[in-house]
């Protein structure tokens, strides 16, 4: 390990490390702006300059690595005029804008011109001026601002894997652009907006919203896929304003997706706000009383083998917990937590959580995805997966649709009987898997939901147990979920016992007339149109499909307006935070199944959250251990090669910015729909 | 929207330059691409080309894009059939290279940066073309004329607006860059000399 | 004076057959064979004790620099690179190696790829040069026809290929490390340094990138010795060198002569001497563009070499020689090349992609005279904040022609600000 001297300090270091990540090390701050620690280093800002002993001109000390016994000095006379020098070039040509720009306040140029710069400019030359450029419908331009740090070439090269951004031209007229103005088509494109040092890439749903420092800033979890994003909801009153990634090394690193970015306009609009109750055909509005003794009168009507409840997408831990309880004690063993009628999660927690964890995918060299798009559906995890394919070279494989995954994916067909090929040693991957020292498989959790679904799972697990995807200290079989609830709700058991009903039974019964009562959590994924003779209740925050369908509705809250344990798609448990109350007289989901528990005379016996929570962790005690992924035993499957049909494996999501009740009420993602998925969709009719 | 398709002449080219470069360093032949397709279109890039381009090498349009922003020989507007390319930089800018810019100016009517309405001509000032002991100079296309004055490059001009081929190099017969009058006495030396310049 | 005999290029005016017969009269390629049978270490060896530096502009020994390379390369590949991106104003010396002598770059190339191990060899031409690129194309088609260079070339048992590569107009893609970035098909955007060339160069692999001039001379050198090169010349200063002589001279031109040949006596004895006399000197530019200039004062005496120019604070670089006579206005000839470097910057680095311009927008107002005396200060500052503060050296080149105008001629720009108050009191700055 190299010992160096900085500012006169002793520090022994990784070697390998640059002189920057060493200052870092030792606490010494050096300004940057083009330097970024998940970005390859560019070395253009020249901001970070240092002074090295022995080296006759001041050194970037983003590029140079440290070495044994190298004096470094950051404080020199030398070095703050080359700071300011800098400081000044950079400012030359920037509109100085800041009281109409939407970075102020949390701008690098501001701050470290505070730190670093110069009281005044001796520019008197005309500054530069840069037309504006088409991002596309989330990110806004401001071309003047621009200070050519270049980390939006780099980001969306590396990281996004969509290489739409580059700077054409030189010298000073070298500008930053897309190719002939097009929309930058990535689902990471909102990290271009956290990664410009300055004001030119900006938020466009959040332009001119508020001022940094009028904000209050909630921690809190991302619910709009089962990655459990770490997110910061920024709240002025009653309105998110604007999400933003908290930085997770094992989940989202520091990065976050499109979709659980920009989906929060969708928080303020289509909002279920009061209770309503359908009379003479239509929904009106109604107090709680009334919408709550009409709920419990038809609980009390029904038959407990006739009504049944299925939680949504969405739903928190909280809630499914509590209600399922009070089903239980209803007598009635008809709840299913998979609305897209998947039968997965009987089996051990291994045979449905994303086991090798997100963080640990880096580390993977051969990857087989089944029916699944990650990009679409955790394009976080997608981002992991190229991570492994920019820095070890992973090999992806895929069954299933043709997509663009933004890393080079080999296509071995639609149809999953390939799966039993490869058990069976027929298959050319099979000499590979054997080979594979690391080797993955990602299940698209929608693919369990087929009528063959489980003997897929099952021959997957066959798979993964024959070639060596279960080690001591690896296991590569995982499943991806797409719904924030689904690995929580299989936690707690929100499924049939033997006796119930599951979703696809149930909604078979409601189509039949069989079904009396349906009590929707949130789930709005289901086609109820031929439903008859039934009373369904949906307690939920949107007026979506099944609010429309509702015989009462019972207004609940969204994930930034409770605290509400939701479980990632690698069985991590974490905790949202209440950022802004629910809107008007709607609650906390779990409070209204405790208050509906008491008119139908089975209270439930927790009445704080408290307590609730309590409960969960003592009936499930993989609740007990929040925050971290706990390893999981592998109980070896049975053997037998599933039964499975030729019908080709189907894409999850046909949108990814729609796919829940809270991204179809945004505008926001409507204008993305508009912009990158429909121009595609009619391409692909044309081309028939 | 402009199209855009190589020659199977040009694309059989292609296959040669780029195997001039190492097997998937096909991005290498981006610069001779790009020429190949700026002199199939008569002297520019569309965006057709450029994207044709990026399509052939496997590059991502806008890594394309970025190249032929870049380099200064690749126009990304058409020019005329004459691209006349006056050196601006010092060495020739001591020996006159002003008077050549108001010379093309005056007599062709346009400015920097334009072009004749007939196609003909385009007007450019550039940086040093790098034959600075043959100052001043101006580059026509592919063609060097160098020792000029306003009248020789006034002659150039006109024989290019009657469709010849000016003589091109040396306006003064100088022996490549050889120290006026060197080989002044032996003419025929000095004749048989000129077929060793560039055009052969 | 340089002796007919000592001069590596015979036919640098081109008077004489350029081709492979031609080239053959003059002693190029002959026993190439037994030059490389003597084996890469003797090779360059005999390169380190002739003291050649390279003949680019940075003057770094070219002995030293081939021995960089790996002597084991595993398997791996290797790259010779020669720039012949020859753009630095004033300077027109490779063009003509090029044109009139190629196979004398092209053996060149055999021999420095032998010696530092590669097998492959790109000659960056820039792209204004389309006519001379041919011609060298023309020269490397008839050495693989005469089996000089290809398989076994010159019967050596040594493979070699060598490929013409030209440019598209970038005076950037000099610097060796943006020339490897142009060869990728990239834009000519220097590198950062570590990893360098010889290490990680083209495609990864390690990388020699060398000057036309610097190779062109080398098998010379092989088949006259060492002691014959390091005898021309001075110490540490050794060999001919190609001297381009343009601006205010009766006859501007290119010459070899050795290194070390006084300013004035190159000036006089080939290029016709200055405009007008001697007594007519203004200022030179004793070696492109990017160096300081130096008053007549120093031109009376200086000698032409690498440490004798940087005695003066000025430098050799390309040995290209610009003569300004007393009509020039210097302060015109010096804003033209700010002019140059904005337009040439890159724009990766901060100091160079703004500072260039800033430049040379306060050179043209300097020209005029529209500017207030202290700009001149400031204008020195920023050239500072600009010069060693970036990638590469053109932040640096962009910086030295703005310091050596004002440390040697800022008497007469304040007198161009004074005047123009004189004649525009309403208008002038502050």
């Amino acid at each position: 390990m190299p010992k160096l001297i900085i500012d006169g300090k002793e520090i022994e270091v990784m070697p390998g490390l640059t002189i920057i990540q060493a200052c870092e090390q030792a606490g010494i701050e050096v300004p940057r702006f083009c330097y970024h620690e998940r970005l390859s280093v560019a070395g253009n800002c020249r901001m970070c300059l240092v002074e090295v002993e022995k080296s006759p001109k001041p050194v970037a000390s983003c590029v140079m690595p440290v070495s044994e016994g190298m004096v470094v000095k950051t404080q020199t006379d030398t070095i703050k005029k080359a700071r300011r020098g800098v400081m000044e070039f950079l400012l030359i040509n920037h509109p100085l804008d800041c009281p109409i720009c939407d970075q102020g306040g949390e701008c690098d140029l501001q701050d470290q011109a505070m730190a670093y710069g110069f009281d005044r400019s001796r520019y008197e030359e005309n500054k530069r001026a840069v037309q504006d450029k088409n991002f596309g419908p989330l990110i806004k331009t401001s071309m003047n601002r621009c200070i050519h740090c270049t980390r939006c070439i780099r980001f969306s090269t590396e990281i996004a894997g969509v290489p739409d951004i580059g700077a054409v031209g030189r010298g000073e007229k070298m500008e930053i652009t897309t190719y002939v103005e097009k929309a930058v088509a990535s689902e990471l494109s909102g990290n271009l907006i956290d990664i410009c040092p300055v004001g030119a890439l900006t938020s466009k749903p959040y332009a001119f919203a508020a001022r940094p420092w009028e904000l209050k800033k909630t921690h809190s979890i991302d619910v709009m896929d089962a990655v459990g994003s770490h997110i910061r909801v920024d709240t002025r009153g009653a309105k998110v304003l604007r999400i933003l990634p908290r930085i997770h090394e094992d989940i989202n690193e520091e990065w976050l997706a499109d979709k659980s970015r920009f989906a929060c306009d969708g928080l303020a609009r289509q909002r279920l706000d009061r209770p309503y109750i359908r009379k003479d055909g239509r929904l009106v509005p109604t107090t709680w009383a009334e919408a709550l003794a009409h709920t419990a009168q038809a609980i009390k009507k029904a038959q407990p083998t006739n009504m049944a409840a299925i939680a949504g997408d969405m739903a928190d831990v909280e809630a499914m917990f509590a209600l399922k309880e009070l089903w239980v004690s209803l007598g009635s063993n008809n709840f299913d937590c998979r609305q897209n009628g998947s039968l997965l999660g009987a089996g051990g927690r291994a045979t449905y959580l994303l086991n090798t964890t997100i963080n640990n995918l880096e580390k993977a060299d051969v990857c087989l995805l089944i029916g699944t798009n990650p990009r679409w559906e955790a394009p976080l995890i997608n981002a992991r997966l190229r991570k492994a394919y920019v820095q070890n070279g992973l090999k992806v494989f895929v069954i299933g649709p043709k997509i663009d995954l933004t890393y080079p994916a080999e296509y071995l067909g639609e149809s999953p009987t390939i799966l039993n090929e490869i058990t069976q040693g027929t298959h050319p991957l099979s000499t590979l898997l054997q080979q594979a020292k690391k080797p993955v498989l990602i299940l698209g959790e929608n693919v369990t939901s087929r009528s063959d679904g489980m003997e897929i799972h099952q021959t997957s697990m066959l798979i993964a147990e024959k070639f060596g995807f279960i080690k001591a200290d690896w296991n590569g079989f995982n499943v991806l979920h797409r719904a924030a609830s689904r690995v929580g709700g299989l936690d707690i058991g929100f499924i049939p016992s033997e006796q119930g009903k599951s979703t696809r039974q149930i909604l078979a019964a409601a189509k039949s007339g069989q079904l009396s009562l349906l009590y929707l959590l949130g789930a709005d994924e289901l086609d109820l149109q031929d439903v008859n003779n039934c009373f369904i209740i949906y307690q939920g925050h949107h007026g979506d499909i099944g609010a429309h369908r509702a015989d009462v509705v019972l207004p609940g809250a969204a994930y930034t307006e409770k605290d509400a344990t939701y479980v990632n798609t690698e069985g991590r448990i974490q905790q949202t935070r209440m950022a802004t109350l629910p809107p008007g007289e709607a609650k906390e989901d779990w409070r209204i199944i405790r208050a509906l528990s008491e008119l139908v005379g089975k209270t439930l016996s927790f009445s704080n959250r408290h307590q609730l929570q309590q409960m969960i962790s003592k009936k499930h005690a993989v609740f007990q251990q929040k925050n971290i992924v706990a390893v999981q035993g592998w109980v070896m499957g049975s053997g037998r090669v599933g039964n499975i049909t030729p019908a080709p494996l189907k894409d999850a999501v046909v949108n990814y910015y729609m796919t829940d009740p809270i991204s179809r009420a945004s505008e926001t993602m409507a204008a993305c729909t508009a912009a990158f998925v429909q121009p595609n969709q009619q391409e692909n009719k044309a081309h028939g | 929207m402009e199209q855009f398709e190589f020659t199977p002449a040009n694309l059989k080219t292609i296959g040669e330059i780029i195997k001039k470069y190492p097997a998937g360093r096909q991005a290498s032949a981006v610069l001779p691409v790009l020429d190949l397709a700026q002199r199939q279109a008569g002297g520019w890039l569309s965006s057709a080309a450029i994207e044709q381009v990026a399509q052939i090498l496997q590059m991502p349009p806008i890594r394309v894009y970025e190249v032929a922003s870049f380099y200064s020989m690749f126009n990304l507007k058409p020019v005329g059939r004459n691209h006349i390319q006056v050196c601006r930089t010092t060495p020739c800018w001591l020996r006159g290279a002003d008077r050549l810019t108001e010379l093309c100016k005056t007599k062709l009517g346009i400015n920097k940066g334009q072009t004749t309405p007939d196609q003909q001509f385009t007007l450019s000032e550039v940086e040093c073309l790098g034959a600075c002991c043959n100052a001043p100079i101006v580059q026509i296309n592919d063609d060097v004329y160098e020792d000029l004055t306003p009248d020789s490059l006034s002659k150039i001009l006109d024989e290019l607006k009657a469709g010849k081929q000016p003589m091109t190099g040396s306006q003064t017969n100088r022996q490549g860059s050889a120290p006026e009058g060197m080989f002044i006495s032996d003419d025929q030396q000095a004749g048989s000399s000129k077929q060793n310049q560039q055009k052969t | 004076m340089l002796h007919q005999q000592d001069k590596v290029f015979k036919n640098l005016y081109g008077l004489l057959d350029w081709r492979l017969e031609g080239a053959r009269k003059r002693g190029i390629w002959d026993n190439t064979k037994e030059l490389l049978s003597k084996g890469r270490d003797w090779i360059i060896d005999e390169i380190k004790k002739s003291d050649l530096r390279g003949r680019g502009g940075a003057g770094f020994s070219t002995g030293m620099k081939w021995s960089f390379m790996p002597k084991d390369l595993q398997g791996k590949s290797a790259y010779l690179v020669v720039n012949a991106d020859e753009s630095e104003p004033g300077t027109c010396k490779d063009r003509e190696i090029l044109r009139f002598d190629p196979h004398l770059l092209v053996e060149g190339c055999l021999i420095a790829a032998f010696a530092i191990g590669a097998q492959t060899g790109y000659i960056y031409v820039r792209g204004e040069f389309y006519h001379e690129a041919q011609r060298l194309q023309q020269a490397i088609d008839e050495a693989y026809a005469a089996g000089l260079i290809g398989k076994n070339a010159c019967s050596s048992g040594f493979d070699f290929n060598l490929y013409v590569h030209r440019g598209a107009g970038a005076y950037i893609c000099g610097e060796e490390t943006a020339l490897l970035e142009s060869l990728e098909g990239k834009k000519g955007m220097p590198r950062l340094k570590p990893p360098f060339p010889a290490a990680m160069g083209l495609y990864g692999a390690p990388t020699t990138i060398n000057n036309v001039e610097t190779v062109a001379v080398t098998p010379t050198i092989l088949r006259r010795g060492a002691a014959w090169w390091s005898g021309l010349g001075r110490p540490k200063n050794t060999g001919t060198k190609i001297f381009s002589i343009s601006g205010h001279v009766n006859k501007p031109c290119n010459v070899e002569e050795q290194m070390g040949i006084p300013l004035r006596e190159l000036i006089e004895r080939y290029a016709g001497g200055v405009r007008g006399g001697w007594d007519n000197l203004l200022a030179v530019i004793p070696g492109g563009s990017s160096v300081p200039m130096i008053p007549k004062s120093i031109c009376d005496t200086v000698l032409m070499d690498f440490d004798s120019l940087r005695e003066v604070k000025s430098g050799l670089g390309t040995a290209a020689v610009i003569v300004m006579d007393k009509s020039t206005d210097l302060i015109a000839a010096i804003a033209r090349l700010s002019h140059f470097y904005m337009h040439e910057s890159c724009g990766q680095c901060t100091p160079c992609r703004e500072g260039t311009g800033w430049m040379w927008r306060v050179m043209e107002r300097l020209t005029i005279g529209n500017a207030d005396i202290r700009e001149i200060d400031m204008l020195l500052d920023v050239s500072r904040q600009v010069e060693g503060h970036t990638i590469c050296a053109l932040g640096d080149a962009a910086a030295w022609p703005i310091q050596g105008l004002i440390r040697h001629f800022r008497p007469e720009i304040e007198q161009r600000i004074a005047n123009h108050r004189i004649k525009h009191p309403a208008v002038a700055v502050n």
